[in-house]
C-alpha cells in the first residue's frame, strides 16, 4: 500500500478496491469510498490550494461541504472540466484528474504570492481608496491586472456535452439530511403512511452515524443505520443519495441538485450528469446537522489545521490519519472525542491546548496532556505547519493542528424558508426560533448535540402532530469569543479576511453586519461562510461592545452550495430551448425552397428564391406576381381568438376602438386595440359569425398579449360580461391568397360560399366547404388587391394549400408581404408603432366609434399631450436611395422623427419608405433630410399611400 | 483625510487606525431637507445639494444600512443609448459623471468602460437597435452596429453559430457604456456627502409626513422620533409609492421583484456586458471574477424578495444557449429586489402635488446607471424648487397630460 497515512483496517472505504488519480500530475492511489479530500490526505498531501488575495498556500480544513480552501477542478476531458469543485465532496473514481487553482507557476511556488508579502497594504476595502490616478489606468492597467489576479479556477473553453435533466415531486414530508435525527424522522412518518422523501448531499446515507462508535436504542450504531434503511426501504421511502436541498422556495417548494454522474469512471452516456428535482411538499423536516466552528488565530491557515471532527471524520469513515503529532485546539468538550479516537488509532496528540478557564470532567478524565486556560498564539510552517506556539510561550513540534471551537448548527435552509432564528446564548449560535407546521428542524441544526436527544427529535419531527420537544443540554461549552491577537488571524479563509480587517471595517463607520460583510467581503466566498460568519459576527459584536442579536446575522441565500447552471437550465437547450412554432405547410412551404426568419416562437417564410435569385429579386418577382395575378401566402401564425356568449358584442365595443356591436353577421371590420394609456397596442380583423359569435385575428407577436389584456379585462374589469374567449390561433390553417386573379384561383375549390362581389364583398366572411373541408372564408386584404383568407382546420391545410398551388399560384413571403402593405400605407404594429402611437398618428382616427360611450383607452386619449398639433404623423417619405429603417429624419438640423418602413417597390419601380414625423401631414411637399454617417439622403414628404390610393382594386 | 496610495503605505506601516468614512450621528431637530432613503439617488442627492448647493443641513434617512436597497442589490449596468431625447439626456449625464466620479469623490468607485452588447436575435430587433444607433448619433451618444463575427470577436466566448434557436443577427454596441461597483458608490456619496456635513442616519424609518394646514411639508415622523424639515425629497425605490401615501400623493407605480445571481468566481472570461433582450437575461463578469447575470421582472407585483425559482433557471436557459461553455459553471448566490416601474419605464423626478415635497422614483429596472445624474439634477430642483431642464419632461405631471416618455416599447429593455 503507497499510502502511508492510510489505517491497516476500520472506516467505510473498500481496501480490496485501490483507486489510481492525479493531482497536479501528480499519480497517487486511493480506495474505493474516498473523497478526493480523504485520499489526498492517506497519501499525506494536505497543501492543496492557494488562497484568493493573498495566495497563501491551504489545506484541507473540514471532510464536507463547509470546505473552505480545498476547491480544485476536475478535468474530464472533451469539454468536461469542473473548477471549483470541493475536494472534501468529490468523490474518487477511477483515472481522476484532479488540479489545484489560481497559482502560476506552481502549488509550492506560486509567484501571486507577493501578495502575501504586501499583505499590510491590501487590508479591507484597500481597492476603493487607490488605482485613482491617473484616470486612464483603471480601464487599461489596474483593472486588468485586478482581474487577472482574481478568481479561482478556469472557465472550460469547450461546450459542456453532458445533459441535465429535471423532475418534479409532490410528497407528504420530505426530511433533508439522513442522520440519525433524519433517518428517526423518516421512521416515524413513514409509520404513519405518509409519502416521505430523504436526501443527503453525501454518497453515503447515514450522517455522523457512518463515524459513530457508539450504541444506539441498544444497538452498535451501524447496525441501527442498517436496520433504520432496510425499514425504510420496505416503507417504499424514497431515499436520494447524493441530493443537496439548495433552496427553499414559497410553497414548500424545495429545490434539490442529484449528482447521478459525477463519481462514476465511465458514466453510461444516456444518463443526464445531475438531475435537478422541484420538490412541493406538505411538510419539510431539516435535520441537517451541524459544522464545527473554527478557531481564530494567528496562522490558523496553515495546511495541517483543520477541524477536529473532520480529522476523526477521516479517521473513523476513511481510515485516514491527518498527522501523526496533533495538537487539538480545544473551546469545547467535543474536541476530547475526536482526540481520543485519533489516539486510539496510535496518534500522538502531543497537547490539548483548552482556553477554557476551567479543566471540563471530560478534560480531567481524559488522560490527555491538557493546558489549561491556554490557546494558541502563532503557528510556523511554509507548506504544512510543523509547530505551534502558545499563548504561555510554549513551543510545540506538530504536524497537524485540530481546532474545536463548538458547533454551527446548519440552519441555512430553514432561514431561507423566511422563518426567523434565535440567538442562543448557551450555544453562542443562531437556532431555529419558532417553527410552523410546514417547516421543522432535528437533530444537531436543531441545537440537539447528544445522539439520544437528536433521534428523539427526529421521531417527533417525523410523527403526525410533531412539534419536536428541544433537547437543551448542548454537551459542548459555549464558543468563548475569539481572542485578538497580532498577526494574520483568519476568518474567512477563502476570502482572506483577518480579524484586522473586521477591526479596520469597523473603525471606518461599517457597522451593520451587512456592511462588514461587503466592505471586507466575509462570507462572499464560494462556502458563503459556512465557517467564517459566526466568528466574524462574535468579532464584530465585541468590536463594537454590542451583544450579537443586536447586530444581527446576514441574509442567508440560496442556493445552500454552487448549483451548476447547466441542471438549472435543464433540458431548454438547441431545439428545446424554446420549442419552435411551425405551420401545418411548414413542409410544403419549405419544399418550395422558402427561407425561414424567426416572428416570435414561429418560423415563417420570409421569402421563396428560384435558382440563383437573392432576397430582391425573389421578392420582386412575388410583388409582381400578386399585383399582376395572384400569390399565396401562409397566414397561420396571425393569432385568432375566438369571442362568444349574449355580451360579445358589447365587450369588444369596449376592448376596441370601433363600433363592433353594429358589425352585422357575415362582416369584417379592422380594429384597433389601445392601452390603458391609449396607445396602439394591437390590430387585427374581427369577423362576425353570428349574434354572439365573432373570430378576431391578432397580430402574429400580439396572440398571447392580447388574449392575456382582454382576458384581463374581462376577469377584474368587466365581469358581468357573459363572454368567453378561447385561442384558436393553432386550431385554423390560414393560406392568404392575394391579387386580381384570387377569384379564380379558389373557385373551383370552394363548394358551398357564392364568390359573386355583390355576395362575398370585400370585408366579409362565410363559412362553408373548400376541397371539401369545411371552412371559414374572408374576403380581406393586406395588399390592396383582391384577396381572400381561407380558414380550414389545421390539419387540413396541407391538402388545401396543395390543391390551391397546383392551380400555378406563386407561394410568396413575409417580405413581400411587407412591401406590398407599405405601398399601401397599411401599418405593421411594432414597426409603425412603438408604444406612443395613438390611432391618429398613423391615420386610423377613423376606426375610433365616436358615439360609443367607452372603451379602453378612450379617456387617454382625451389628454393634452394626445391633442397636440405637432404629434408625430405617419407619412410616406420618396428618396433617390433606399432608406434604412430606424434612420432619423432632421429638418433644420433637428431630429423630427424616423424611418420605420423601407422598401424598394417593384410596383413603383423607386424607393418607397414610411416614417413617424412631427406634424407629418402638415409637411407633404417638403424635402427634409436623413442623415447617414457618412451622407445625407433628401427625402419628399408624401401621403403614406403609395398606390391605388381609391382603393378600387380591393373591390374587384 | 483624502485617498491615495499614500495613506494606504502610510496606514500601512503606521498601523494608525483609518478614520470614519461616515458619522453616526443622532437626528437633529430640523434640517434645511431631509431626504427619505439612503441609496444611491439619495446619497449622490445629499452630496450635490451640499456641494454645489450650498445646503448643508441636510439629513438622509434610512429605514436599513445606507446601500443596502437596489442600489446594493443591482448588476450594475451603466449605459446611456436610450432611444428618446429625454431619456439620452439625462443617462448621458449621468454617464459623463461617471468617467471622473472616482476623482470626484476621491473613492474608486470602478467605473470600467469595458462596453455593453446588446444582441438582436430576430430582423424585428435588428430594425429597433439600428433606430437606436441612428437616433443616438444625433445626440452625441456613442453607438454602434456590429455584425454577429464582429460581436464575436468583441466577445469571444459568445455563440454566434446560425444553428441557435434565435441565432444572433448583430449587435448595438456602446463602448463607453459597462459596469461599477455597486456599494462603493453608495459609500463614495456618503462618505462625501458626510464630509460636507450631511447626517446621514440610518436605521431610521420614515413612518409618517407631517403636513401644515396649507399644506407644505413641515417635518416627518420617523421611528427615531419626529425630525422638521422644509424640504422633504423622497428617493425609496420600490418603497416610494408606500412613503408618498403618508402625504395623500398616489404614485403610478406598480413593485416587482427583480431577480440577479453569480456564479463562483473564474479567471477572467468575459470580456464586456452582454445583453439579451428577447431571450431574457444579461451577464457581465465581476473584478472578482463572478458572471453576474440578471433576468426580467417576477410576473406579480409584490414585495417580496424571494423570487421563484423558475426565474433563475430560465434566465439561466438563455445564458447557456448564448455562451455553452458556461454550462458546467455554477450559481453561487442568487438575490431580488423590489424595482418600481411606472407606466412608461421611466423615472418620475420632480416636484409632487405638494409644496416642499420632492420625489425621485421610477427607475424600475435600471437606474444604477443614472445615479450620479439624477442626484445632480435632483439636487438642483430641489435646491431651486423648479425642475432642472434635464429633469422638466420626466414630471410626475406627465402622465396627466400623456407627454410619456416611452423606452420600454422602444427596446423593451430598461436595464
Ligand atoms: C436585481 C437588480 C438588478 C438591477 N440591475 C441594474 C443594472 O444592471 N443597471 C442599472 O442601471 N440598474 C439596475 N437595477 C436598478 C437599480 O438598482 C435601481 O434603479 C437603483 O439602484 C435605485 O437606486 P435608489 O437609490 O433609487 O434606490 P435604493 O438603493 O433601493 O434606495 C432606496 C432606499 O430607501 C430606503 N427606504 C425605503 N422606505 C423607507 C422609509 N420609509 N424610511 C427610510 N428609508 C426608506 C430603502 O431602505 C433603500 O435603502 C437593478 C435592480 C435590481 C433589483
Amino acid at each position: 500500500m503507497t499510502q502511508p497515512f492510510r489505517t491497516s483496517e476500520g472506516g467505510r472505504i473498500d481496501r480490496q478496491r485501490p483507486i489510481a488519480f492525479e493531482f497536479d500530475g501528480r499519480r497517487l492511489t486511493g480506495c474505493h469510498s474516498d473523497t478526493l479530500a480523504s485520499a489526498l490526505l492517506a497519501n499525506g498531501v494536505h497543501l492543496v490550494g492557494r488562497s484568493f488575495k493573498y495566495h497563501r498556500p491551504r489545506g484541507i480544513v473540514s471532510a464536507g461541504a463547509e470546505e473552505p480552501n480545498a476547491l480544485v477542478t476536475i478535468d474530464r476531458g472533451n469539454g468536461r472540466i469542473t473548477p471549483n469543485l470541493r475536494a472534501t465532496q468529490a468523490e474518487l473514481y477511477d483515472g481522476m484528474r484532479a488540479r489545484s487553482q489560481n497559482r502560476f507557476p506552481s502549488l509550492s511556488f506560486d509567484l501571486g504570492a507577493v501578495s502575501n508579502a504586501i499583505s499590510p497594504l491590501l487590508s479591507a476595502g484597500f481597492y476603493y481608496k487607490t488605482f485613482m490616478w491617473p484616470r486612464s489606468f483603471w480601464r487599461h492597467v489596474y483593472e486588468p491586472a485586478i482581474r487577472a489576479a482574481a478568481g479561482l479556477g478556469r472557465a472550460p473553453a469547450a461546450a459542456d456535452p453532458d445533459r441535465y435533466l429535471q423532475q418534479y415531486m409532490h410528497c407528504d414530508v420530505l426530511i433533508i439530511g439522513a442522520g440519525p435525527a433524519g433517518l428517526a424522522a423518516a421512521l416515524a412518518a413513514a409509520a404513519r403512511k405518509a409519502r416521505v422523501v430523504v436526501c443527503d448531499e453525501q454518497a453515503e446515507l447515514g450522517g455522523s452515524l457512518l463515524t459513530e462508535n457508539s450504541e444506539v436504542e441498544g444497538k452498535p450504531a451501524s447496525d441501527w443505520l442498517v436496520n433504520a434503511l432496510h425499514m425504510l426501504r420496505d416503507a417504499d421511502v424514497m431515499l436520494l443519495p447524493r441530493t443537496t436541498a439548495f433552496g427553499w422556495f414559497p410553497g414548500n417548494m424545495i429545490g434539490a441538485v442529484q449528482r447521478v454522474t459525477d463519481h462514476l469512471p465511465d458514466p453510461h452516456p444516456r444518463l443526464p450528469r445531475e438531475r435537478l428535482w422541484h420538490i412541493r411538499a406538505r411538510e419539510v423536516v431539516v435535520a441537517a446537522g451541524a459544522v464545527e466552528r473554527p478557531l481564530v488565530f494567528s496562522g490558523n491557515d496553515r495546511p495541517g489545521v483543520m477541524l477536529a471532527d473532520a480529522a476523526r471524520t477521516y479517521l473513523l469513515r476513511y481510515g485516514v490519519k491527518v498527522g501523526s503529532r496533533v495538537v487539538v485546539a480545544a473551546e469545547s468538550d467535543s474536541a476530547y472525542a475526536a482526540a481520543v479516537a485519533l489516539r486510539q488509532a496510535g496518534i500522538a496528540i502531543v497537547a490539548m491546548v483548552d482556553r477554557r478557564p476551567a479543566a471540563s470532567d471530560v478534560a480531567r478524565s481524559s488522560g490527555l496532556p491538557v493546558r489549561i486556560a491556554a490557546s494558541i498564539a502563532d503557528t510556523s510552517g511554509s507548506l504544512r505547519i510543523n509547530r505551534a506556539t502558545l499563548s504561555n510561550g510554549e513551543k510545540i513540534s506538530c504536524d497537524a493542528l485540530l481546532m474545536c471551537g463548538g458547533w454551527i448548527p446548519t440552519v441555512h435552509l430553514f432561514a431561507q424558508s423566511r422563518e426567523k432564528l434565535r440567538f442562543d446564548e448557551a450555544l453562542q449560535a443562531f437556532l431555529p426560533g419558532v417553527w410552523t407546521g410546514h417547516a421543522r428542524c432535528a437533530g444537531a441544526c436543531n441545537g440537539a448535540f447528544d445522539l439520544t436527544a437528536c433521534i428523539e427529535e427526529g421521531y417527533a419531527a417525523g410523527g403526525a402532530n410533531g412539534q419536536p420537544q428541544r433537547a437543551r443540554h448542548p454537551e459542548c461549552a459555549p464558543a468563548l469569543p475569539p481572542s485578538v491577537h497580532k498577526g494574520m488571524a483568519f476568518v474567512d479563509f477563502q476570502n482572506d479576511v483577518t480579524i484586522k480587517d473586521l477591526r479596520t471595517a469597523t473603525q471606518e463607520g461599517f457597522r451593520s453586519i451587512e456592511h462588514v460583510k461587503r466592505y471586507t467581503t466575509t462570507g462572499m466566498a464560494t462556502d458563503q461562510g459556512k465557517l467564517a460568519n459566526l466568528n466574524a459576527l462574535a468579532i464584530v459584536a465585541d468590536l463594537l461592545h454590542q451583544p450579537i442579536p443586536r447586530i444581527g446575522h446576514t441574509t442567508f441565500r440560496m442556493p445552500y452550495t454552487p448549483v451548476t447552471f447547466g441542471a438549472l437550465a435543464g433540458s431548454a437547450r438547441g431545439d428545446l430551448f424554446e420549442p419552435v412554432r411551425r405551420t401545418p405547410m411548414h413542409d410544403q412551404v419549405a419544399a418550395l425552397g422558402a427561407v425561414f426568419e424567426n416572428v416570435g416562437t414561429w418560423q415563417r417564410a420570409r421569402y421563396f428564391p428560384q435558382g440563383s435569385e437573392d432576397m430582391h429579386r425573389a421578392v420582386a418577382r412575388e410583388c409582381r406576381a400578386v399585383r399582376n395575378a395572384v400569390g399565396m401566402f401562409d397566414a397561420t401564425t396571425l393569432g385568432k381568438i375566438e369571442v362568444t356568449g349574449p355580451d360579445a358584442a358589447e365587450f369588444l365595443d369596449r376592448i376596441y376602438t370601433g363600433s363592433l356591436s353594429r358589425l352585422a353577421p357575415g362582416r369584417c371590420r379592422y380594429g384597433l386595440l389601445l392601452t390603458e394609456a391609449g396607445y396602439v397596442l394591437d390590430d387585427g380583423v374581427i369577423a362576425r359569425l353570428g349574434p354572439d359569435r365573432f373570430h378576431v385575428t391578432t397580430t402574429t407577436n400580439g396572440a398571447a398579449s392580447v388574449l392575456h389584456h382582454m382576458e384581463d379585462y374581462r376577469q377584474t374589469e368587466f365581469p358581468e360580461l357573459r363572454v368567453w374567449l378561447t385561442s384558436v390561433t393553432e386550431q385554423w390553417a390560414v393560406i392568404a391568397l392575394q391579387g386580381p386573379l384570387a377569384r379564380q384561383a379558389i373557385a373551383s375549390h370552394v363548394q358551398d360560399i357564392d364568390l359573386a362581389p355583390d355576395a362575398l364583398p370585400h370585408m366579409s366572411v362565410r363559412e362553408g366547404h373548400i376541397c371539401g373541408v369545411p371552412a371559414r372564408l374572408f374576403r380581406v386584404s393586406f395588399t390592396g388587391e383582391l384577396g381572400y383568407e381561407i380558414n380550414v382546420p389545421a390539419d387540413h391545410g396541407p391538402m388545401v394549400w396543395q390543391a390551391i398551388h397546383a392551380g400555378n399560384v406563386t407561394a410568396y413571403g413575409t417580405e413581400t408581404m411587407h412591401v406590398l402593405r407599405a405601398e399601401k400605407g397599411y401599418i405593421v404594429v411594432g414597426q409603425e408603432t412603438d408604444g406612443t402611437v395613438i390611432p391618429s398618428d398613423v391615420g386610423l382616427g377613423w376606426t375610433i366609434g365616436r358615439e360609443k360611450p367607452d372603451f379602453v383607452g378612450k379617456r387617454s386619449l382625451a389628454r393634452p399631450d394626445m391633442l397636440r398639433h405637432d404629434r408625430k404623423q405617419l407619412v410616406g417619405l420618396l428618396s433617390a436611395d433606399l432608406l434604412e429603417e430606424g434612420a432619423q429624419v432632421i429638418s433644420d438640423g433637428a431630429g423630427i422623427g424616423h424611418v420605420t418602413s423601407a422598401y424598394w417597390s417593384e410596383t413603383l419601380q423607386s424607393p418607397i419608405a414610411l416614417g413617424l414625423i412631427a406634424a407629418g401631414r402638415s409637411r407633404i411637399g417638403e424635402i427634409l433630410h436623413v442623415p447617414m454617417p457618412d451622407r445625407t439622403i433628401a427625402v419628399r414628404v408624401t401621403d403614406p399611400v403609395f398606390y391605388d390610393r381609391q382603393g378600387a382594386r380591393l373591390h374587384g | 483625510m483624502r485617498f491615495s496610495i499614500f495613506s494606504l503605505l502610510r496606514h500601512a506601516i503606521g498601523g494608525t487606525p483609518w478614520p470614519e468614512q461616515w458619522r453616526s450621528p443622532e437626528p437633529k431637530a430640523a434640517y434645511d431637507v431631509v431626504i427619505i432613503g439612503a441609496g444611491g439617488h439619495g446619497l449622490a442627492t445629499a452630496y450635490y445639494l451640499a456641494r454645489e448647493h450650498g445646503i448643508r443641513r441636510v439629513a438622509v434617512l434610512e429605514r436599513g444600512w445606507l446601500g443596502g436597497g437596489n442600489t446594493g442589490r443591482n448588476t450594475t449596468v451603466i449605459r446611456s443609448n436610450y432611444l428618446r431625447d429625454e431619456s439620452a439626456a439625462i443617462y448621458e449625464h449621468a454617464l459623463k459623471l461617471w468617467e471622473t466620479l472616482a476623482q470626484e469623490l476621491n473613492y474608486n468607485v470602478m467605473y470600467s468602460p469595458r462596453g455593453v452588447m446588446m444582441l438582436a436575435h430576430s430582423v424585428h430587433e435588428a430594425q429597433v437597435f439600428k433606430r437606436h444607433v441612428h437616433a443616438n448619433r444625433l445626440n452625441g451618444v456613442d453607438n454602434e452596429w456590429l455584425t454577429p463575427s464582429e460581436a464575436k470577436a468583441f466577445c469571444p466566448p459568445l455563440n454566434i453559430s446560425p444553428d441557435l434557436r434565435y441565432p444572433i443577427l448583430g449587435a448595438a454596441l456602446q463602448r463607453r457604456g459597462g459596469v461599477a461597483r455597486h456599494d462603493a458608490v453608495a459609500w463614495g456619496y456618503a462618505r462625501g456627502a458626510n464630509a460636507l456635513g450631511v447626517d446621514i442616519i440610518q436605521n431610521c424609518e420614515v413612518t409618517g409626513i407631517s403636513r401644515m394646514p396649507s399644506g407644505p411639508v413641515n417635518a416627518v415622523e420617523t421611528t427615531r422620533g419626529r425630525i422638521a424639515a422644509r424640504k422633504v425629497a423622497v428617493v425609496a425605490a420600490g418603497h416610494t409609492s408606500v412613503v408618498l401615501a403618508m402625504a395623500g400623493v398616489r404614485m403610478p407605480l406598480e413593485s416587482y421583484p427583480l431577480q440577479a445571481l453569480v456564479s463562483e468566481p473564474v479567471k477572467p472570461v468575459l470580456p464586456c456586458v452582454v445583453m439579451s433582450n428577447s431571450i431574457h437575461a444579461y451577464i457581465s463578469q465581476s473584478d472578482k471574477g463572478e458572471l453576474v447575470i440578471g433576468a426580467a421582472t417576477d410576473a406579480y407585483v409584490s414585495y417580496s424578495q424571494a423570487g421563484g425559482l423558475h426565474v433563475a433557471e430560465h434566465t439561466l436557459e438563455a445564458i447557456c444557449e448564448l455562451f455553452p461553455t458556461f454550462r458546467r459553471l455554477r450559481m453561487l448566490r442568487n438575490w431580488g429586489g423590489i424595482v418600481d416601474v411606472t407606466p412608461d419605464r421611466s423615472p418620475i423626478i420632480g416636484l409632487t402635488p405638494v409644496p416642499g415635497l420632492y420625489v425621485n422614483c421610477g427607475w424600475g429596472t435600471g437606474g444604477f446607471k443614472a445615479t450620479p445624474g439624477s442626484g445632480h439634477v435632483f439636487a438642483a430642483t430641489i435646491a431651486r424648487g423648479e425642475p432642472h431642464p434635464i429633469v422638466a419632461p420626466f414630471a410626475l405631471e406627465r402622465f396627466r397630460t400623456g407627454a410619456l416618455i416611452d423606452e420600454a416599447a422602444a427596446a423593451a429593455v430598461a436595464h
